[in-house]
């Protein structure tokens, strides 16, 4: 916009800015209330006593606010959650180590091979689960871990190794090799470099890896309903099952799923930044 | 010395990853091509023989149910890849173009575009399947305006029974095989184009004997007794795709700005200052420089939704046909069939089919690294 234009012209072009912004606000606003509504439905079903969801009922908001369905949801989930809090936690922290150590080898210990070997790791981050499903049971049977957490927490650490080590391998590579160098130079060793160089500078990579794993794990279904028993099931398989029953309890049921939402929700918002590094790091290129 | 030690250490620390993923995924998808080429059913100690590809044949061309399923299955997932897709491309660019234009509540709606990405499957499925329940959820929206509730055998959401599109197996099969032929020769021009003599003479030649054999019929002589019942593009699968986009959407959206942000500013000012409006500095700009992103984006939506499962099997449980997918067929038939040799089958089928996929991709990734 030129300033030697006529105050009436700019006036037109400054009419049709607002109105251009005008529509781009109440487009994404009408987006945001879309992705929005399942989310309200959840709360407001999950808030309503159970005589209240009736079927002209379902989007009124509830005309007293009761926690029945989200007490019984607790009683009935909490050794589920539990569960998943003893999953996760360990398979991530182990799968983050290991990630660590590979990406550090990956990308400062060059070795001949190692562009055949990497690419073959991260291949098993995109396989369907189904085509490794049968012999994974079969081995987890032989070794008595079915029906306990161990067999799942070996489970993820294993097929979490791709991603993990992907997302530090990438990462390392951005600290400059003099560093390293410099410190072989004074006589530090592997471990020491690690250790003293490598690790102290991890930790952003660190919160992006435990994030990712921690919202994998804890959301994941295929190897939990296939390798646990009743008492060692995950809350995803447990939520999935209170879906599954004859008679519906809907308030039941959205208070179990944003039970089962609540810790990877908290994370996200949070740690927003973070998770979509993560993200992002899952299309290879990084 | 020192360094050939830290060599071997640095070694020693990787080579327990590398055997764990060379047992758990290598070794297990051979026994599970191994595990497919036997009869192996039932629990406990059975006789187990050989069958070569016989479970192969029957799920193409076999008839009885679990076979027909399958069919119906892979016909759902190609269905379902190429609507999840688009969606998810089309919106997340949208909506990322829309963020783009320097708003002052970004960060609010990017987390609310994103958020669903943070959920299960499982309880985008419970939700979902609360949403699309014909006598309630959306069908029940209008009443809070006032209005009288969609009736539910017209919106049937994912109990519809209806098929927008019918075809046969043998159609089906017809149509891919054309599709290849056509695709074949594209390629054979292209290479012609580009002074490619081998390539083009290779591709003419498979494509030219492929209408030989699918003009002499051989083709599908045994597909041709499994005419009924008829596949199609279920309407059903479409509530399937709005509960997926709702999820993963956010995610070419932040793919998408990502990119956004990364294209300098001076390209966008130089075309200005050639004379382009703002829906051409878009359109000969921004968008070109987008298509390496979108191939991304691409390949690791559709690799998420070939071996989708978990979304189906708690939304609309595990037998309902007219959402069926080969993840889903797998399970059943593997853990509660006990038909351990089909189940291989199917999973063979669905590593073949994301292999397919990704690994030009990670092949062509690892080539510009090298280079680089």
């Amino acid at each position: 916009m030129s300033v030697l234009a006529l105050p009436r012209q700019r006036d037109i072009a400054l009419q049709r800015r607002t109105v251009t912004r005008l529509v781009i606000y109440a487009t994404l606003t009408f987006w945001a209330i879309l992705y929005l509504i399942p989310i309200y439905l959840v709360l407001v079903t999950s808030l309503k006593p159970r005589a209240e969801v009736s079927l002209d009922q379902v989007w009124a908001l509830p005309r007293q606010v009761s926690t029945d369905a989200f007490i019984a949801a607790v009683e009935r989930l909490s050794p589920n959650f539990m569960n998943s809090v003893l999953l996760t936690v360990p398979a991530t922290l182990i799968s983050a180590m290991a990630g660590s150590l590979n990406g550090y080898v990956l990308s400062k210990w060059r070795f001949r091979g190692a562009n055949v070997i990497f690419p073959l790791m991260l291949f098993g981050m995109f396989i369907p689960y189904q085509s490794i499903l049968i012999p994974l049971f079969q081995l987890m049977s032989q070794l008595r871990l079915t029906g306990t957490l161990w067999g799942l927490i070996l489970t993820h650490v294993v097929y979490g190794l791709p991603i993990t080590t992907l997302i530090f391998r990438n990462y390392y590579t951005e600290i400059p090799d003099e560093l390293i160098e410099a410190a072989q130079i004074d006589g530090a060793n592997f471990f020491n470099l690690y250790w003293r160089v490598v690790f102290p500078l991890s930790l952003p990579g660190f919160v992006v890896v435990i994030i990712w794993q921690f919202t994998q794990i804890w959301n994941e279904y295929l190897f939990a309903v296939t390798l646990t028993d009743p008492v060692s099931q995950p809350i995803t398989v447990a939520l999935s099952q209170l879906a599954g029953g004859q008679a519906i309890d809907f308030s039941l049921q959205m208070a179990g799923s944003f039970l089962a939402a609540l810790p990877t929700l908290l994370v996200y918002i949070l740690l927003g930044r973070y998770f979509i590094r993560g993200l992002l790091a899952g299309s290879v290129k990084g | 010395m020192r360094l050939n030690i830290d060599r071997i250490t640095a070694l020693a620390v990787l080579a327990p990853s590398v055997i764990l993923l060379a047992i758990f995924v290598y070794g297990f998808i051979g026994q599970t091509f191994y595990i497919a080429t036997t009869n192996w059913q039932g629990l406990g100690a059975v006789e187990i023989s050989s069958v070569g590809l016989q479970n192969f044949e029957r799920l193409f061309a076999g008839s009885g149910l679990p076979f027909f399923r399958f069919r119906e299955a892979l016909v759902n997932t190609v269905v379902f890849t190429v609507l999840f897709i688009a969606a998810c491309l089309s919106l997340g660019l949208f909506l990322a173009i829309l963020l783009d234009q320097r708003i002052r509540a970004e960060t609010l709606f990017r987390t609310i575009f994103l958020f669903p990405m943070a959920l299960s499957f499982v309880v985008t499925g419970t939700v979902w399947r609360w949403l699309f329940s014909p006598r309630s959820g959306l069908n029940t929206l209008p009443t809070l305006f006032g209005g009288a509730p969609l009736p539910p055998d017209q919106w049937a959401w994912f109990t519809d029974r209806r098929q927008l599109v019918t075809f046969t197996w043998a159609d089906a099969s017809r149509i891919v095989v054309i599709l290849i032929i056509l695709g074949l020769f594209a390629f054979a021009a292209i290479a012609a184009l580009r002074r490619r003599p081998v390539q083009a003479l290779i591709a003419g030649m498979i494509g030219l004997s492929l209408v030989g054999w699918f003009f002499l019929g051989g083709a599908f002589e045994t597909l041709g007794n499994v005419v009924r019942p008829a596949h199609g593009v279920n309407l059903a699968m479409f509530s399937i795709v709005i509960a997926a986009t709702w999820q993963m959407s956010g995610y070419t959206m932040a793919m998408y700005l990502a990119a956004l942000r990364g294209i300098p500013e001076e390209l966008r000012e130089a075309a200005r200052v050639d004379g382009c409006n703002e829906l051409q500095v878009y359109r000969y700009v921004v968008l070109p420089l987008l298509q390496p992103i979108t191939l991304s984006a691409m390949i690791i939506l559709g690799h998420i939704s070939l071996k989708i499962f978990d979304l189906i099997y708690v939304m609309a449980g595990g037998d309902n046909l007219r959402v069926d997918v080969p993840g889903i067929h797998m399970y059943l038939t593997a853990f509660r069939g006990n038909n351990f040799a089909l189940g291989a089958a199917i999973a063979v089928i669905m590593l073949l089919l994301v292999a397919f996929v990704i690994v030009p991709y990670l092949i062509n990734a690892f080539r510009t690294e090298v280079k680089r």
